[in-house]
């Protein structure tokens, strides 16, 4: 049985309720089960009537790496399905609470925070918070008014999500965020600041001898070996010089696939110059938030300084790096702190600025529209951009606040406007692989099915492509139902996971997994569809073909031809149900 | 006598493997935090870094002159040995430790740390140490 902790923010109620939920695993495929029975189908993703579902694993916090919160919700920014993971400590805190998932629905009439306190839910008035732009200055107040120290997640938004940016994201643990498609609106929306959630409890355990085996060989395997070590030494920037060098690094929104300063903000020159300290998510060995400590002299002040933390990563140096031109490795470091602390989604800014920044070049709008002469490379321009977005001082920026897509469309420049089903393009123009991931993936995410992998190991027929991306999709649904990190997917085999799930007193055999995988990925698509989701209304923006990926052109033909073979197994799907 | 001590605060990354190895340990063997003798924490916020919380074995443990039942009593070596049975769920052994590393469980019974080192070798940056400590 699921354990659901169900909060009413229109008539501050909350109840626990119990659910035979077991066959869906946890986290995704649990989270999906919810919406499909609660979420109607074309709600305003910024009304009362949008949910939100939390949701974690069988393995939270048995195993190490289980550490992702699945977030699922209406997107404001697509209008379609919406799913964001972070980690922090907030799946921990959520298991060790009591809780499988909790619902978040209806909305307060005046600024609220929730405090989740194990079995107590309090609502409590957030009048003097509103208004706080920075996300970290939120979480400090909080952190010292509430107790649970060391036990909580605190998750929160900043001025993006009060002010309802499409892409607004939630923090959680100051660096970490349900980054993607927009959850900081829908709590803007809802009214809702924060979230802490506070959890002590424990459980007990069916086998104790297997599971301490299979927790020592997961351990071993991340500490001992080298499949952690990417994440674990230079972080994921360690991909800038590699994708530089095979030409696969989208610049100046992608008018290049490499940059001239890859070297400057690669992740092996801010180690070498910046690199302040290392922290973990909860239950994490490999410990990969690199963070860079900034010393910032003021100008008109001798000898006063101040030091910025500032947690970088690869999507960060390419969206606001590499896509706006931006080679000074202290600039960018600044602009991604503006970034953070006004809780946008870093990779939709980078690109709704690199559209912005071709737009005005080729005269589709006017620095009347931007107010400040936006030019690739200048960053100082670029924060003040950061401003405007959130705080939309003009027409231009409201359509700016609410996406690429939404943005062109108005304006026009929707050949390099570059999003696919209305999110924004991550950082990879490695070929066929990433971009037809990107259109068929149920995120629109380079994670959903790791196009961007798969087009660095070899070549394959359009229909192939398709299939190992759905494969690998179908895989990452077990992987996030069991809320394991994606980082550590080299040591989560299915054949370890059916033997940690045996020590837990769960039978599922390699093939029950991978069945579940696909009835998980199945019934997701589903909910996509019910949500309007059409593959045949996907764009594909024009320049993604204007530029050389490493493997060559990329061929209108071939993308007709594998999206039109997706289409017949969407269609497959939907009429199985 | 061996204990649990610091190696290097500098290195903890506020991972919570050790909260984690305290509660699986022999004697715990159980999955959460609750049975948890240390306790991971940011300072301020993770922009500060991180440190855990555990008992540093005092060797006249104030913790043990407030038990008014005999659960905790000095330990050799330094630290407490902790007697569920006897524990009332008081709470004076919370309020009295100055680091605040005696840790209430959800039944009002406590949970600190004993000393094994169990979880030294789940320490994947080498924060903590099992070691030998003279007494003077």
């Amino acid at each position: 049985m699921k354990r659901i902790l169900r909060i009413n923010l229109s008539n501050y109620t909350h109840e626990v309720e119990e659910r035979d939920l077991d066959e869906w695993i946890g986290g995704v495929g649990l989270a999906t089960q919810i919406l499909k029975s609660e979420l109607k189908p074309n709600v305003d993703p910024l009304s009362e009537d949008n949910i939100i579902v939390f949701a974690v694993g069988p393995f939270t916090p048995a195993y190490p790496f289980a550490s992702k919160t699945i977030a699922m919700f209406k997107s404001p920014l697509t209008g379609n399905l919406g799913e964001s993971h972070a980690g922090g400590r907030s799946a921990v805190t959520i298991a060790n609470a009591g809780y499988d998932a909790i619902i978040i629905e209806g909305r307060s009439d005046r600024p609220v925070y929730l405090v989740i306190d194990n079995e107590r839910v309090y609502f409590r008035d957030a009048g003097v918070l509103w208004g706080i732009e920075d996300s970290l200055i939120v979480g400090r107040i909080i952190a010292e008014r509430e107790s649970g120290r060391g036990i909580r997640t605190i998750m929160r938004i900043g001025g993006a999500g009060e002010r309802l940016v499409r892409y607004a994201c939630v923090t959680t643990e100051t660096y970490r965020h349900f980054g993607r498609l927009g959850l900081g609106a829908v709590f803007g929306s809802k009214k809702l600041k924060a979230i802490v959630i506070i959890g002590k409890g424990s459980k007990s355990i069916k086998d104790l001898k297997s599971y301490w085996s299979v927790y020592n060989e997961i351990f071993k395997k991340a500490v001992e070996t080298e499949v952690m070590k990417k994440y674990h030494l230079i972080g994921t920037s360690i991909n800038i010089k590699p994708l530089n060098k095979i030409k696969a690094l989208p610049t100046r929104n992608l008018s290049s696939p490499s940059f001239e300063y890859a070297e400057e903000i690669s992740g092996e020159a801010l180690a070498e110059h910046v690199l302040g300290r290392r922290v973990a998510c909860s239950h994490c060995p490999t410990a990969c938030i690199h963070i860079a400590a900034l010393r910032l002299p003021y100008e008109e002040e001798p000898y006063f300084y101040r030091t910025l933390m500032i947690s970088y990563d690869y999507e960060l140096i390419y969206a606001l790096g590499t896509m706006l031109g931006i080679g000074d490795r202290v600039g960018l470091l600044r602009l991604i702190h503006s970034v953070e602390s006004m809780g946008l989604d870093a990779i939709s800014t980078g690109v709704c600025l690199a559209w912005a920044t071709e737009a005005l070049k080729k005269g589709l709008i006017s620095e009347k529209d931007t107010l400040i002469k936006l030019e690739f490379g200048d960053y100082e321009n670029y924060i003040k951009a950061v401003k405007y977005i959130v705080g939309q001082p003009n027409d231009f920026y409201k359509s700016l606040s609410e996406g690429v897509e939404n943005a062109s469309e108005k304006y026009g420049g929707k050949e390099f406007a570059l999003a696919f089903g209305g999110n924004e393009m991550p950082g990879y123009h490695t070929g066929p692989g990433a971009h037809i991931g990107y259109t068929i993936g149920l995120r629109h995410s380079h994670l959903d099915g790791a196009g961007y992998s798969i087009d660095q190991k070899g070549a394959y027929d359009p229909k192939t492509l398709v299939d190992i991306l759905i494969k690998e999709e179908k895989w990452r649904q077990v992987l996030s139902s069991l809320v394991v990190c994606f980082f550590a997917r080299g040591i989560y085999t299915p054949e370890l996971v059916s033997r940690a799930f045996k020590a837990l007193g769960y039978e599922y055999s390699v093939e029950d997994l991978e069945k579940i995988g696909e009835k998980i990925y199945n019934e997701k698509l589903r909910l996509k569809v019910n949500l309007g989701f059409d593959i045949e209304k996907i764009r594909i923006p024009k320049r993604v073909f204007e530029v050389e990926t490493p493997h060559g052109y990329i061929k209108k033909e071939y993308i007709a031809e594998a999206i039109s073979y997706f289409k017949e197994k969407v269609k497959k799907i939907v009429q199985e149900s | 006598m061996k204990r649990l001590a610091i190696k290097d605060i500098e290195k903890c990354v506020g991972c919570g493997l050790c909260v984690f190895a305290c509660s699986r340990r022999p004697g715990n063997a159980r999955i959460g935090n609750e049975y948890s003798g240390i306790l991971a924490v940011s300072l301020s916020g993770f922009e500060r870094g991180a440190t855990i919380i555990f008992c540093r074995a005092c060797v006249d443990p104030p913790c043990a002159r407030v038990c008014p039942t005999g659960a905790l009593k000095p330990r050799e070596g330094g630290g407490v040995v902790y007697n569920e049975d006897l524990c009332i769920g008081c709470g004076n052994c919370i309020d009295v430790c100055t680091i605040r590393a005696i840790f209430r469980r959800n039944n009002g019974k406590i949970s600190v740390c004993v000393h094994c080192g169990y979880c030294v070798s789940y320490c994947p940056h080498g924060v903590l140490t099992f070691e030998e400590v003279n007494i003077v």
